[in-house]
């Protein structure tokens, strides 16, 4: 009795807290962080959208017709920016806002005020960097790799902003991963061992420990940059003992671990939604722990396969190639669990369902294409690409976007309290998915017929390709604009869901009701 | 619905992929580039198989396993033997892929000594080769014109990647690329050698090849070097090595006239009328990819020359600049790579053109005269 | 709410404390493991040959004996920066050499503007692996060189190949590029210019 007592004076307390704007300003309610981290991330993700539109609208043709290919180069790299700092990441730490302490029973995340600022810090971050598009010449133009010297010597005085706009993306990531890991540390309910936690808590805690290492390391790079640029030191500058190529070991000691970091939390969510609506434990729980750790080593030591043209001698190549190869091992025993967990189970075809058994299929591609670039002899035909573009699309939209997509259909009705519009929802998924790959699937032979990547303009065999590719594109653009109205409809209202809707779902998420208390597991549930 | 959907993509895969269209890997022209093309192929028929049996696995599993069809779950979740046979098998695979992955890495970085020596440095946006062993060096441009790119006229078969001077190289003999950059990395690639080098700047790099039939090879810049990286195409003639002989032997004395021709020239003035032209043909080819054919830059990254302090008065540091560049930004010193009629004629045509009339006209003594003061 | 639980639900502040100490001892530690990286780069190519980078510094005087049994051919090719005007040839475009002999080549330099300036040649090496093999017993490389406005100069550059060169390295390629150091110079290098006109 005193409990439930205890709970109901902590909700008069906080339904002091302020309303209107002040209350997303100051909240350090987890699930409101959360919110606040999926709509920025969808904001961002049609910010970023729109400037792949550009892209595809000057490509769909050949010929320079809409924009300079100055433009163009800014189109590409802040695309790319804000896609995988502004989109994937914010979604994936909103989803951990929102999950993990449900997951694990916890009432809050360990740092709720940090928590809060990290949220906060985003935004201006990204106001920087699109505001660096307006400044005279431009805002930056070297490709999200940003490559010295191209972004050092040669690159336009918005580079400053665009330092400084990262270095604020990476405080707010590194501040997330030390909430989760601190989180996930501290605050399980009794009885939740490690080795009972849902994938996804554990995905994320591998993730945040990635984040850790890797973040600090890409501020170290873009700090390099700017100190080249502005401050006379020559980090990547062969005149004054640099070398432009130490740049990329850099970045890409960065850049390969954070592949993984948006790829790993989407294994925790279909490792979520296949059991569930297959109506069968997940197959080979602790081996999928395992295979995600070793994916989380490796990506440590195969970042020089993104730098095989840069030469190399023989014996690196070779290193890097069969580390690279490796890691297609563990991930492939994840995909082998998922199709195990689906063998002989009570198969429905939801929303979420539809769009995991997409990504198992579509990221197995993108995989399949991976194993491929990392084949040194033959990656040096691949490399720089739309091979590679092709590739990494079909990682992190069929893969990553798609999950993202998958766990919003499934936590929903958790979330807002009502079931989402399930035709619309399959209208969505169908078009997506049949968009996508007309969008993608074509740029594997564009790439190995001998396209380039990052250019505005190309030769004539290629105009076909570009044609189909861009209307997949167009297309793939509006389809998420029918995801925003079942979203909405859904907030807004709709059929009422019960505390479990999903028939199959497990989890300690589904024992609290539907929408979700503002304040949950104040008192920890008994895990057994 | 979505099953016939996804098998009809599936299928699709090995169909478009292996037919001998622009949709596939090229074999090339070098053993190297056949080989490359093979391992690409077998691999790729090893992921179709693996693809096959996954996707199958999980087709038969929505078909067969659903609710709709009263299909009950089983329970099993865990067996390690299976664990350990798809850890297993898998490495096996990788293991049966690296060994003619590794053979052919090998083969491409052959060491021995090569007949022909050819220095390739990038720079924004074009190529420069320079053979090793003898006298003939040159820029290779874009020679697409504008107006196609515009879309103002047709474009032509090889748009985009057509130069004025490609480089030739002589088949059957083995020829090295010293790959560098004058300025940011570029990367040299044809693909019907296999050959794709990084040129970074300061540093250089090794490539080889092999060819095996005369003919015209086209590729591309493949590392983005700024705004004009799309159209920095490479073209290479491979000739029979008599045929390159005698052409090598050709370039080595045109290169000789020419400098005796413009000497020669020196002492002739031209008209305004013959320098603006002149100027306008050469501005066009090496000044308005940055300073924009209008003249006027574009702001933050290339300065405008239209009214500017630089053009309208200073005379001297006009055709310093030009001649010489500007350390540690784009502008190049074009000094070497046009001849001192043409450089007396685009500093005329930057000082009469877009307005600026200062009138005043730069001869090629002038240019000359500032080389050797 | 009851107070004798013995969950660790919440957890002490004080233990989430020491974590997020120790979490933000890595950040910082990673942040400085970015800049180490180039120290371990620079350590890395001196063992490997990596990239084609060189040592820049004086070796040991040559003490090996001469492996007349082999023949290496070593090019030379010099670059100036873009934007730099100077001239920069080697004299000869390559040499052939014994492995363990001891050879000088002469570059020359000229300096065509009205100005003093201050260069610097960086070296490169093709292939990267045989970098490890080439010693310089006295190169114009490893110091800044000052060159008065219109004078031209000739450069020695001592080398030997070490013997133990590895026997698939046939051909060497020395690539000099000159970089402009006029407003980096060191004092001392600039001191020859003042030197030079009170000389006069």
């Amino acid at each position: 009795m005193s409990t439930v007592a205890g709970e109901m004076d902590h909700h008069d307390h906080h339904h002091h807290a302020p309303s209107g704007i002040t209350r997303w300003l100051f909240t350090t309610n987890h699930k409101d962080i959360g919110s606040m981290y999926l709509w920025f991330s969808f904001i961002m993700f049609l910010v970023g959208g729109s400037m792949a539109m550009v892209i595809r609208a000057e490509l769909f043709q050949p010929g320079l017709q809409l924009v300079e290919p100055h433009f163009f180069n800014q189109m590409t790299t802040v695309h790319g920016l804000i896609m995988v700092f502004g989109a994937v990441m914010p979604a994936f730490t909103g989803l951990a806002n929102w999950m993990v302490p449900m997951m694990i029973g916890a009432p809050d995340m360990a740092l709720p005020r940090m928590n809060n600022w990290s949220f906060w810090i985003l935004p201006f971050a990204f106001a920087i960097l699109l505001g660096s598009l307006f400044m005279e010449g431009g805002g930056p133009a070297f490709g999200w790799t940003f490559y010295a010297p191209l972004s050092t010597t040669y690159s336009s005085d918005s580079t400053a902003l665009f330092v400084f706009s990262v270095h604020i993306m990476g405080i707010s990531s590194i501040m997330g991963a030390i909430n989760v890991i601190v989180t996930i540390m501290n605050m399980r309910a009794p009885g939740m061992t490690y080795m009972k936690m849902p994938l996804f808590v554990w995905t994320w805690f591998i993730t945040a420990f990635l984040l850790i290492a890797v973040m600090p390391v890409l501020a170290g790079a873009v700090t390099m940059v700017l100190t080249d640029k502005y401050f006379g030191t020559s980090f990547f500058d062969a005149a004054g003992g640099g070398d432009p190529v130490l740049f990329q070991h850099i970045f890409w000691f960065f850049g390969h671990p954070e592949v993984y970091i948006m790829i790993l939390p989407s294994f925790g969510i279909i490792s979520a939604i296949i059991p569930a609506f297959s109506r069968k434990k997940l197959f080979g729980y602790s081996s999928m722990v395992y295979a995600t750790a070793a994916i989380a080593g490796l990506s440590f030591i195969v970042w020089a396969h993104h730098m095989f043209t840069t030469g190399m001698p023989v014996a690196a190549e070779i290193f890097f190639m069969y580390a690279t190869m490796l890691i297609s091992v563990p991930t492939g025993v994840k995909v082998f669990n998922w199709v195990a967990t689906m063998w002989r189970g009570s198969i429905t075809f939801e929303t979420p369902m539809l769009f995991a058994l997409a990504f198992v299929i579509l990221f197995t591609i993108g995989g399949f294409s991976g194993l491929m670039l990392a084949i040194t002899p033959v990656d040096f035909q691949y490399h720089d690409t739309y091979f590679v573009v092709a590739h990494f699309h079909y990682v992190l939209v069929t893969g990553a976007i798609f999950s993202i997509m998958a766990a919003a259909y499934y936590w929903l009705p958790k979330w807002t309290g009502h079931m989402y519009n399930e035709t619309l929802a399959k209208w969505h998924f169908w078009t997506s998915l049949i968009s996508v790959n007309v969008l993608f699937f074509p740029m594997h032979f564009a790439g190995l017929a001998g396209m380039p990547r990052r250019i505005p303009d190309y030769s004539l065999q290629f105009a076909d390709i570009n044609q189909i590719v861009s209307i997949g594109g167009f297309a793939f653009g509006l389809s998420q604009l029918i995801f925003l109205a079942v979203v909405i409809k859904c907030v807004r209202g709709g059929e009422k869901a019960p505390a479990k809707p999903w028939e199959g779902a497990e989890g300690l998420e589904w024992t609290v009701p539907s929408p979700a208390p503002y304040h949950t597991f104040e008192t920890p549930p008994e895990v057994k | 619905m979505s099953t016939r959907l996804i098998t009809a993509l599936l299928a699709s895969i090995p169909l478009a992929a292996s037919a001998q269209s622009q949709l596939n890997l090229t074999q090339g022209v070098t053993e190297i580039s056949q080989r490359v093309y093979d391992l690409h192929m077998t691999i790729f028929y090893i992921c179709c198989v693996i693809g096959v049996i996954v996707f199958g696995a999980m087709f038969v599993s929505m078909i067969l396993h659903r609710k709709s069809k009263g299909h009950k779950p089983a329970t099993f979740h865990e067996n390690v033997k299976v664990e350990i046979l798809w850890t297993a098998i898998p490495f096996l695979i990788l293991v049966g892929m690296a060994i003619p992955a590794t053979k052919t890495l090998f083969a491409m970085e052959d060491t021995s000594e090569a007949e022909v020596t050819v220095l390739v440095t990038g720079s924004q946006w074009k190529w420069h080769y320079k053979y090793f062993d003898s006298d003939v060096e040159y820029y290779s441009l874009l020679a697409t014109r504008q107006d196609q790119i515009n879309n103002r006229l047709d474009k032509g078969e090889n748009y985009l990647l057509e130069v004025d001077r490609p480089l030739v190289i002589p088949t059957d003999t083995k020829v090295r690329f010293l790959v560098t950059s004058d300025d940011v990395i570029h990367s040299w690639w044809v693909p019907d050698f296999a050959v794709k080098k990084d040129a970074n700047p300061g540093f250089i790099n090794e490539a080889w090849t092999k060819v095996d039939e005369p003919g015209i090879y086209r590729g591309q810049c493949a590392e983005l070097c700024g705004k004009d990286h799309g159209f920095m195409p490479v073209v290479v003639i491979a000739k029979e090595p008599a045929e390159y002989e005698a052409w090598i032997n050709e370039q080595e004395a045109i290169a000789k006239a020419e400098k005796e021709e413009e000497q020669r020239l020196l002492s002739m003035s031209m008209s305004k009328d013959e320098l603006m032209e002149l100027g306008e043909r050469v501005y066009l080819g090496s000044c308005a990819a940055c300073h924009q054919p209008s003249g006027e830059g574009i702001p933050g990254v290339f300065p405008s020359l239209k009214g500017t302090n630089m053009v309208m008065n200073d005379k001297a540091g006009h055709i310093n600049i030009v001649v010489n560049g500007k350390s540690g930004t784009a502008m190049q010193a074009f000094g070497n790579q046009l001849s001192l009629r043409e450089l007396a004629a685009v500093i005329t045509y930057e000082r009469n053109a877009w307005g600026n009339d200062t009138g005043d006209l730069i001869q090629a003594a002038d240019v000359n005269e500032f080389l050797n003061k | 709410m009851t107070t004798n639980s013995p969950t660790p639900n919440p957890a002490p502040r004080a233990d989430n404390a020491r974590v997020v100490r120790r979490l933000l001892f890595v950040v910082v530690g990673m942040f400085g493991f970015g800049f180490a990286l180039v120290p371990l780069y620079e350590v890395f190519c001196d063992i490997t040959g990596f990239n084609g980078r060189t040592k820049n510094e004086q070796a040991a005087a040559n003490m090996r004996s001469v492996d007349t049994s082999r023949t290496i051919n070593v090019q030379f090719i010099t670059r100036v920066n873009k934007g730099m005007p100077w001239g920069f040839e080697p004299e000869v475009k390559s040499v052939r050499v014994h492995p363990g002999e001891t050879k000088v080549v002469n570059f020359l330099a000229s300096n065509p503007t009205g100005q003093n300036m201050v260069a610097q040649a960086i070296p490169s090496v093709a292939p990267g692996e045989a970098g490890l093999y080439l010693n310089k017993t006295e190169c114009f490389c490893f110091n800044q060189q000052p060159l008065a406005a219109g004078a031209d100069t000739k450069m020695p550059m001592q080398f030997y190949l070490d013997p133990d060169i590895p026997k698939h390295i046939h051909t060497l390629t020395l690539s000099y590029t000159m970089y402009d150091m006029t407003a980096n110079a060191q004092p001392d290098v600039l001191a020859t210019f003042e030197a030079a006109t009170s000389a006069d």
